[in-house]
């Protein structure tokens, strides 16, 4: 069974999205996006992440990067409007280099991309633990 | 869907099944790398009872088969086995397979066709299709079970749960023994990893006492169950083909790099007189192995280009190789980029990756 905590926001590409209590210096609320336990264990193991798209400002259901596991390759959806602000160092492939965190701890050290959200109504489309848990199930 | 009569096995020890050609099958147990490589250094069991397997008996039955299967039949001793596939009459391939030629029963010829999973129906009315002297066919895919036992620790392990001596089964030959407590199963010395070992087909009743004795005999030699993903991993670092990917009805074997089991010479063979022109005049397009320099894994579908960025070619298969730790690929290319070392452009359809044509197999034992 996989892993689905409390408190987070799910997507229906399964995504993960939790809320820091960080904001940025225009008062943005920062976010962490990962990529659920679910949808780790889907992929099989991780091979390589790539994002590109740091400083970019990124629509709702728009690609923002890409996993690729040994049998297959998978963009990576936004769950939500927002600027990327950093790609994970750990996984990056010039930092950490260790995309396998995501298959680990997903929802820990193998998070993606920390984002500064640009449409907070957006958040009322995406599930709770519950609800996504209902999606898989 | 269907499933293995080894399930409940599988998902016990925590397999992540997948639906593979309408089977729900083990795709990895732990990690696709980490079982690839127990079967490259040490052993590996995989349920490959899918498969499907089809039985021939009757005075004709080679020469039903010498029409349909592209190898030469008629050069196989009772006991041994050989690669071959059904060329489909417009030059492609209706599926590849190993046909085994069996013991005689009542004095009469019988040879077992063992074909992929997902062609079982096509290929059973491609057979049947052409049987014009009344061989009985009999589909047993749902009685028997498969096992492959491979790495370089296999025939050990094996050995200690049979009476018969795996020494005396060479390369591509067979032989009915007991292995455990399964009595009468067939012993092969075939494989799809390049590391070696044993396939053993017995029947559904079988196999899961037989699994578990082969798990039990081999865990001190490092042998642990093995998925589909190790298996494809493992065929791809062999550039073998996969049917459905590297090969299918709209390849021809000789461009699929497959003319040493397709035999022009047998006069009443399948699609013989299209093969003889693309042997003696050459093909436009073959299937080639690359390397691809990048951390990006090319996939099937993707477009190969050359250094100007024209198209000359499509990814057939594509993985990260978990011996060699780098992208490889194999895709059917121009023939005038065959050349080892050539450069060439994959494109993935976001980025373009740079590759190289290489020599298969991408590993070597």
């Amino acid at each position: 069974m996989s892993t689905i905590p409390e408190g987070l926001k799910y997507s229906k590409e399964h995504e993960w999205l939790k809320i820091t209590e960080e904001k940025t210096e225009d008062g943005l609320s920062i976010a962490l996006v990962g990529i659920t336990d679910f949808a780790q264990g889907e992929l099989g193991e991780l091979v390589y992440v790539e994002v590109d798209t740091v400083g970019e400002e990124i629509a709702i259901d728009e690609v923002f990067g890409t996993v690729e596991a040994v049998k297959t390759t998978s963009d990576l959806f936004m769950p939500v409007s927002a600027k990327i602000l950093e790609f994970n160092p750990l996984l990056n492939e010039d930092d950490g280099d260790q995309p396998e965190l995501i298959n680990s701890d997903p929802f820990g050290d193998g998070w993606v991309v920390k984002i500064a959200l640009t449409n907070m109504d957006e958040l009322e489309g995406l599930m709770s633990a519950e609800g996504y848990a209902d999606m898989i199930s | 869907m269907k499933e293995t009569f080894l399930k409940s096995r599988h998902e016990a020890l925590g397999a992540k099944m997948v639906d593979f050609a309408g089977f729900n099958m083990p795709v990895y147990y732990s990690s696709i790398k980490e079982e690839h490589l127990a079967v490259r250094n040490h052993a590996g069991i995989f349920d490959v009872s899918h498969m499907g397997e089809f039985h021939l008996k009757g005075i004709g039955a080679l020469d039903l088969i010498q029409k349909i299967c592209s190898n030469d039949a008629s050069k196989l001793a009772i006991g041994q086995a050989q690669y071959s596939c059904f060329p489909n009459g417009e030059g492609g391939i209706v599926d590849d397979l190993l046909v085994y030629r069996m013991p005689e029963e009542d004095g009469v010829p019988v040879y077992m066709l063992v074909v992929n999973a997902g062609n079982i129906e096509k290929d059973w009315n491609w057979v049947n299709q052409h049987n014009k002297r009344a061989v009985t066919i009999v589909d047993l895919s749902d009685n028997m079970s498969l096992l492959a036992i491979q790495g370089p620790k296999a025939k050990g392990i094996l050995q200690r749960l049979t009476k018969t001596d795996l020494n005396d089964i060479p390369f591509y030959h067979f032989t009915k023994g007991d292995v455990g407590k399964s009595e009468n199963v067939i012993i092969s010395n075939t494989g799809y990893t390049g590391s070696g070992g044993f396939e053993i087909y017995c029947s559904n009743s079988q196999v899961d006492e037989l699994w578990d004795e082969i798990l039990e005999a081999g865990a001190s030699d490092g042998l642990i169950p093995t998925g589909l993903g190790a298996r494809d991993t493992l065929r791809l670092e062999m550039g073998y083909c996969l049917y459905g990917n590297d090969i299918t009805d709209k390849t021809s074997p000789i461009e699929a790099g497959l003319s040493w089991i397709t035999k022009t010479y047998k006069k009443t063979l399948i699609d013989r007189a299209l093969y003889k022109v693309q042997k003696n005049k050459g093909v436009d397009r073959k299937l080639a192995g690359f390397k691809v320099h990048d951390r990006r894994v090319p996939r099937q579908g993707y477009e190969i280009k050359n250094i100007e960025g024209e198209n000359i070619g499509v990814v057939t298969s594509g993985t990260l190789s978990p011996s060699l730790e780098i992208p490889i690929g194999m895709a059917y290319i121009d023939v005038a980029y065959l050349d080892e070392g050539t450069k060439i452009l994959v494109d993935t359809g976001r980025k373009t990756l740079e590759a190289e044509v290489c020599k298969m197999p991408f590993y070597k034992n």
